[in-house]
């Protein structure tokens, strides 16, 4: 009934989700798509768990992404993906970065960052994607163009003409980070499962 | 060509393209970026008032003074704001008047969960409700095309799912309009007994005039499907409940939330089967509908509160639940906390070391109240730390000032703690209020206020001292910290609490995320100097975390602000770029 595609970017506060969802915004509308992008400002920006809802189609009605809906999970952050996991339509893709980062809990030792989570996404049917984001972006020369290395992997599942992707990275991002980022996004959209 | 806007920003679109003049508003999650992208505009005067209250009072002044004008506030903001919004109900406009309000349904970044509908309807003033970003801007022109056509201001209502989402627009120019002419006029807009008692009348008449327009205007619109469910939604419910039931079921969007049509929905109530009303928050439509002796189905069926969802609407009407994978692992939950590097940080510190009764405020720093610091224990609204704390001194008496204090921000401070002050100057209760001055308004991103020196366009302005507010209200004991500075901090906390009379702390170092703020180099660990202690845990601060029993500083987080280091005990902290 609905052919809505689903996209969530989701990661830590800081971590640079919002760039992503831009260049993936842009691209979706050079495509042609109806489309609408929803996040969550305030708040748990400070570090917090941060999720970027973005959906396109012929005729885009909800903003928010619901449970077992989403095509794809785009993850910055390993403990954010499981997080999310619920959200993955039956058949959905995981695409996630494997750096952790500890949240407070974490921190102040009242709860443990889980282990093997990968396995464990796998484990419950997710087609799962992993890699070091963070070693292809310093590669490409800035360990902050993590987010541009993985919308570069993301390319690789969606059947958008290349143009597009550097067009809207073009726009989106300031000239003077534009070769890093481009270079970022070569790297992802090259990377192969190891 | 279509263009991707935030919901905010095409409300700003839309106050740009009506020519409106005058904007005033103080910043509030989730309706902030509304006024920062009207500021982009050089044809609309824009700025940040010191609160809600006050841009409402610059926006009614400037549509008196002929211009459109405009404020905007988040829920809580028009509580502040309510007290000009019910009288200007009744002097109505010279110049179209639009208030922009944005609900926060699932509190997202508020304190409370409230409907502002409510206020529409006891302030007897239309509220209109978009679903999209086009609507954003559609309807923050037909606003003000209401306002003048009814003499009246208008409330643009919003929630965090449409003003925080992008979706396409299309743009048009600004209509420029002249400067309408002022007239005194004090029937209208002296509201004192004589001239109030002959405007309520005016203003029940203008309810009935907005109702039958309410019926017929393309506000609100029936969308048909199939009629054996019908549904009646508004704003970001009617985007839900459309994806969850597509064609399957039959819509009145209502576009128009105040008033409220009586014979467009009992036609639409005639067409459908089963009628539902699908919306957030509390039972304003499904009253109404009910009061007409209308059967429908409500907050029977969907909750009174958080946000609803498409599976929400798809599992009630139709029974289906989305298949989904589960971990069985328990993953961690990741709060916001406080950066790395924040000044709030180390007097958060000091008042956890010293167990003292913190009476909290709104901001940032309202993250002390969780672990580890946990150093707050109340938070109502914007400025109640002072004057909260002043009524619990005088139930408590002299035992509870000696150990009690209120932490507010320099915005908040600017917003409504003031006031507070002086009820403590003046009914001289011996509290200590220490003022957490980090130079910027922090929690909403980042805008001036009248203590930083600078307005809404980044230009120098003129900029309120702290210390002297506090002098002149007269308060004598008024000590100015840098919370970097752990010892300062402990030494003029047990003093001010000490003193016999009111006193201020000033706790003063910008936003570690302020542009200008220089960091230093990252901290390191030298690992056989730590004997993982852990004192520096105590802190919070994200960047350090214990690997194998050993403190750890995260590189790309840590600032180099060293409050780590003057915690350790075993000067196992090396400062970055002065390595042997």
């Amino acid at each position: 009934m609905n052919q809505t595609k689903s996209i969530m970017i989701v990661g830590v506060g800081g971590q640079g989700t919002l760039l992503a969802s831009r260049i993936l915004g842009h691209a979706i509308i050079r495509q042609g798509f109806d489309v609408k992008v929803s996040e969550v400002h305030g708040m748990s920006q400070r570090g917090g768990s941060v999720v970027t809802y973005v959906r396109f189609g012929d005729r885009v009605d909800s903003p928010t992404v619901d449970l077992g809906q989403a095509d794809v999970i785009l993850s910055f952050e390993q403990l954010e993906a499981a997080r999310y996991l619920p959200y993955l339509k039956k058949g959905g893709k995981v695409i996630t970065n494997t750096q952790q980062i500890d949240p407070m809990p974490v921190i102040t030792g009242t709860a443990v960052y889980p282990e093997n989570l990968i396995e464990k996404m796998k484990d419950c049917g997710a087609d799962v994607l992993a890699l070091d984001a963070l070693s292809l972006a310093e590669e490409a020369g800035s360990a902050k163009a993590i987010n541009v290395v993985l919308i570069g992997v993301l390319s690789n599942f969606m059947d958008f003409d290349k143009e597009v992707w550097h067009a809207s990275i073009n726009e989106c991002v300031p000239k003077k980070f534009l070769e890093i980022n481009q270079k970022a996004f070569d790297l992802g959209a090259s990377y192969e499962r190891g | 060509m279509k263009q991707l806007m935030l919901g905010n920003e095409a409300v700003a679109r839309g106050l740009f393209e009506a020519g409106c003049g005058v904007v005033s508003s103080y910043p509030g999650t989730p309706s902030t970026e509304i006024t920062e992208e009207a500021a982009k505009y050089d044809e609309i005067y824009c700025e940040w008032a010191p609160n809600e209250k006050v841009a409402m009072e610059v926006a009614i002044g400037a549509s008196i003074g002929g211009k459109r004008s405009f404020c905007a506030m988040k829920h809580v903001g028009l509580n502040v704001a309510a007290d000009p919004l019910f009288t200007a109900s009744y002097t109505g406009v010279n110049a179209g008047f639009v208030i922009a309000v944005a609900d926060d349904p699932g509190m997202h970044s508020s304190q409370n969960e409230q409907d502002s509908r409510h206020y529409a309807i006891a302030s007897k003033v239309p509220m209109l409700e978009p679903a999209d970003s086009a609507e954003c801007k559609a309807f923050a022109k037909r606003a003000y095309e209401l306002s003048e056509q009814f003499d009246t201001p208008v409330i643009l209502r919003l929630s965090t799912r449409i003003a925080h989402s992008q979706s396409l627009i299309e743009t048009e120019p600004r209509t420029e309009l002249p400067l309408k002419p002022y007239e005194k006029n004090p029937q209208k807009y002296v509201m004192m007994p004589g001239m109030a008692k002959k405007k309520h009348p005016v203003v029940e008449q203008r309810i009935k005039d907005l109702t039958e327009y309410a019926e017929t205007c393309d506000l609100n619109v029936e969308i048909m499907g199939d009629t054996k469910i019908g549904i009646i939604a508004n704003g970001p419910s009617f985007q839900y409940a459309r994806e969850a039931m597509g064609d399957s079921a039959s819509y009145l969007k209502l576009g128009m939330v105040h008033p409220l049509p009586v014979e467009k929905i009992r036609n639409f109530a005639r067409k459908v089967e089963t009628l539902y009303v699908i919306e957030e928050l509390d039972d304003v439509i499904e009253r109404h509908v009910r009061a007409l002796g209308i059967p429908v189905h409500g907050k029977d069926t969907f909750p009174l509160i958080g946000e609803i969802s498409q599976n929400m609407v798809r599992e009630k009407l139709t029974g289906e639940i989305p298949d989904t994978a589960v971990l069985s692992e328990e993953i961690p939950v990741r709060p916001p906390v406080m950066c790395a590097g924040c000044p709030h940080r180390g007097l958060f510190y000091t008042l956890s070391k010293n167990k003292v009764m913190v009476s909290g405020d709104i901001g940032c720093y309202t993250l002390g109240a969780l672990a580890p610091l946990a150093a707050m224990d109340t938070t109502v609204c914007m400025g109640a730390s002072i004057s909260g704390l002043h009524g619990f001194n005088k139930a408590r008496g002299e035992e509870s000032e000696s150990r009690s204090v209120a932490v507010i921000g320099d915005s908040t401070f600017m917003h409504s703690g003031m006031t507070g002050l002086a009820n403590v100057a003046y009914n001289a209760s011996n509290s200590t209020v220490i003022i957490l001055d980090n130079s910027i308004t922090g929690m909403t991103g980042h805008q001036q206020n009248p203590t930083t020196g600078y307005n809404i366009k980044g230009d120098p302005a003129a900029k309120i001292s702290l210390e002297k507010v506090c002098e002149a209200m007269g308060i004598r004991r008024v000590q100015v910290v840098d919370p970097y500075d752990l010892k300062t901090c402990d030494r003029v906390l047990k003093e001010e609490l000490a003193a016999k009379e009111p006193s201020v702390i000033i706790s003063r170092r910008p936003c570690a995320l302020l542009k200008y703020v220089k960091h230093n180099p990252p901290f390191t660990v030298v690992s056989d100097k730590c004997r993982g202690c852990k004192s520096c845990m105590k802190i919070g601060c994200p960047a350090i975390s214990i690997k194998n029993g050993k403190a750890v500083v995260d590189q790309t987080l840590c600032v180099g602000c060293g409050l780590c280091s003057s915690l350790c005990a075993f000067d196992a902290f090396d400062k970055g770029g002065d390595k042997a």
